[in-house]
């Protein structure tokens, strides 16, 4: 079980090194950096002087040895427009992404279960017809057009809900939450929802799938042959089989919902990461970009990860696998 | 007579399709009396496995009980509602699938299966049930149920699965149990300790057991009776030496026939030609009759009713005395 974790952490590091030269070299394809810094009338002498002192006039594998160096200790240089480290913006902005980013899941997953199920179970009601309709909806419309469609109805038209900003923001340490506050509450309820309903949807019909299929399988018709209740096999036999896939699923779709959430924060003003990576990309501000792409995929990896771990959890069957294999 | 444990009688099963009804089981009627097993013998959808089934309340929607009745030691059990139903299935009635692999939930340790299914039909606590899980796994031949009782479905082989799913069959001390093809799945050698295992099951707690096979040799060494089917129907039942030795049954002959033996002669084994009809056209008369090498005029007309000779019920219009137009 350590042996597999420890395997699966090193490869982990691989993919991040590969991530790493990615963004190293968006630095040297994407124009000289030193003119993004400077202005027109800047003269060479200073040029250099400025060249200099960032090191840019470095042999090309010290400037990525130095980049690697920096990065893994979160150190991603300068911004050109904020004239900030990078770091020290990212920080700031991570608490609004991932709040939005948990609470999106957090709906994702309640409602797509809940929707599944119920749907696997009653297939043939009307609600689980309903449920399949919007899942249809969710699945093909564009969430920014979800997210203005929502704007427009609950806070242009009813005027409920807040349509930008995060509302009011308390703060814990270095963390700022908008969990504590009636505002911030309010302000999250809209994006969540235009962020998560795509996976939302995702799930739903994920778990319906699933679930069908377990309820056919020969170990649900000897649960029922054995004359356990139908709430038993349902969610104490069923669900838990429907489960190793929804967990893959979600898990992975958890990094997508962080970096897409680029348009729901776009659409909703959100101050969070992606707002800050569309900034960066108008103003080719290319440390933000580049820390954003190493953030995004140490995310990813380190859910891919969780996810790995989590199966051996709710599946005996891999436990045994990965024992053998170590 | 003491009353029968599991009594059928005319039992019809139906499945609803597009192409319109289809009777997968038709007028079907037995006996199974305490501490006696019956064999169910019959090619791939005679309906074995559809009896029981019926039998145990699980036949799914498009299917239904279309009608006959089937009562457990008196007490009709076709037409309960579906939760006293389920506090039949289990407590009165323990079940035997096929293929031990699959019936085992992968997820959960065995012995929470076994304590599981203790609780819902026993009043027992959890260390009571435990307890009993563990002498359960003992009896059916498990070694160390003690430390097993602990392990997942995967760490079993598949006898020792089968084994798993008889406990789970018997922990509530069934009057019946149906084991559908138990042995199918399993190796030869495997096959007869299950079997040996069953019957021992059978003959130290009176259970009547429904053994659905298409094994002549499992039936031949387990059975006190047997009930060959054929596309739905009984075709002939009796003793399980009488019906062996000396099928009246044109189908039964064919079934026997095509036994091999050690002592036998060298000849080839007989054949019965062409294959059974499908549900949807099962054909007028004698459903058997395509096939039969007697068949007269009346077995393409009239549906052969079930005849006694002897210790044997035959459906067979050979075996109908009263007309004297007998051309084979």
């Amino acid at each position: 079980m350590l042996a597999f974790t420890l395997r699966r952490a090193v490869q982990a590091i691989g993919v991040m090194f590969a991530v790493g030269i990615i963004a190293f070299s968006m630095f040297r394809f994407a124009g000289d950096p030193v003119n993004q810094i400077v202005s027109i009338d800047t003269s060479a002498a200073e040029r250099e002087a400025v060249r200099k002192s960032l090191g840019l006039d470095d042999p090309v594998p010290v400037q990525f040895v130095r980049y690697f160096a920096d990065a893994a200790q979160f150190k991603f240089g300068v911004s050109y427009q904020f004239r900030q480290p990078v770091s020290a913006l990212l920080s700031e902005r991570m608490p609004a992404t991932l709040e939005l980013a948990i609470c999106a899941t957090v709906f994702a997953m309640v409602f797509g279960i809940l929707m599944g199920v119920y749907s696997a179970l009653k297939r043939d009601t009307a609600l689980a017809k309903l449920f399949q309709a919007v899942s249809l909806i969710g699945i093909s419309l564009p969430t920014f057009l979800i997210g203005i469609l929502l704007i427009y109805l609950f806070a242009v038209t009813l005027g409920w809900l807040p349509s930008f900003g995060r509302g009011e923001v308390v703060k814990l340490g270095w963390w700022t939450t908008g969990l504590l506050t009636l505002s911030g509450l309010k302000a999250l309820i809209m994006p969540s929802i235009t962020l998560g309903l795509f996976q939302m949807t995702l799930i739903m019909r994920l778990v319906r799938a699933e679930m069908l299929e377990v309820l056919r399988t020969d170990y649900i018709r000897f649960a029922r042959a054995r004359g356990l209740t139908t709430r038993a096999i349902h969610f104490g036999h069923a669900l838990k089989n429907t489960l190793i896939p929804v967990i893959t699923v979600a898990g992975l779709q958890f990094g997508s919902v962080i970096a897409f959430s680029i348009i729901t924060e776009t659409v909703f003003q959100w101050p969070g990461m992606g707002l800050l990576f569309v900034q960066a990309v108008q103003n080719v501000d290319i440390p933000i970009m580049a820390a954003y792409l190493l953030m995004v995929s140490l995310i990813f990896v380190t859910i891919n990860l969780v996810v790995d771990i989590l199966y051996t959890v709710v599946d005996p069957r891999l436990r045994a696998t990965v024992g053998r294999a170590a | 007579m003491t009353e029968p444990v599991l009594s059928v009688r005319n039992l019809q099963v139906e499945f609803a399709s597009r192409r319109g009804t289809l009777r997968a089981i038709d007028d079907v009627s037995f006996d199974i009396a305490k501490g006696e097993v019956l064999g169910v013998v019959g090619e791939s959808g005679a309906g074995k496995s559809v009896t029981g089934l019926a039998v145990i309340g699980l036949i799914d929607p498009p299917g239904r009980i279309a009608g006959g009745e089937i009562r457990l030691a008196g007490m009709r059990i076709d037409n309960l509602p579906p939760e006293e139903m389920r506090r039949v299935r289990g407590k009165r009635i323990g079940m035997i699938f096929q293929d031990p692999l699959t019936s085992l939930n992968p997820l959960y340790k065995v012995g929470d299966q076994i304590v599981e299914t203790i609780r819902t039909h026993l009043n027992l606590s959890e260390t009571a049930a435990r307890r009993r899980a563990i002498d359960l796994l003992a009896e059916v031949g498990i070694p160390a149920p003690e430390k097993r009782i602990d392990g997942y479905p995967h760490e079993f082989s598949g006898g020792m699965r089968q084994r798993v799913v008889i406990a789970l069959a018997i922990c509530a001390e069934p009057e019946l149990i149906i084991a559908d093809e138990p042995t199918t799945a399993l190796d030869v050698s495997v096959q007869a300790q299950i079997i040996s295992l069953i019957k021992r099951l059978g003959r130290d707690h009176g259970t009547a057991v429904m053994l659905v096979t298409h094994d002549m040799g499992v039936i031949a060494e387990t059975s006190d009776r047997v009930a060959v089917m054929y596309a739905g129907r009984v075709a002939e039942i009796g003793p399980v030496q009488d019906v062996v030795r000396n099928p009246l049954h044109p189908y039964a002959k064919g079934l026997m026939g095509a036994i091999p033996t050690l002592a036998g002669e060298d000849k080839r084994l007989v054949q019965i030609p062409g294959s059974m009809p499908r549900l949807s056209a099962i054909p007028r008369g004698c459903s058997f009759n395509p096939r039969c090498a007697s068949a007269f005029d009346r077995c393409r007309v009239d549906r052969p009713e079930p005849l006694s000779r002897g210790t044997q019920s035959v459906a067979c219009h050979l075996y109908d005395t009263a007309p004297a137009e007998t051309a084979a």
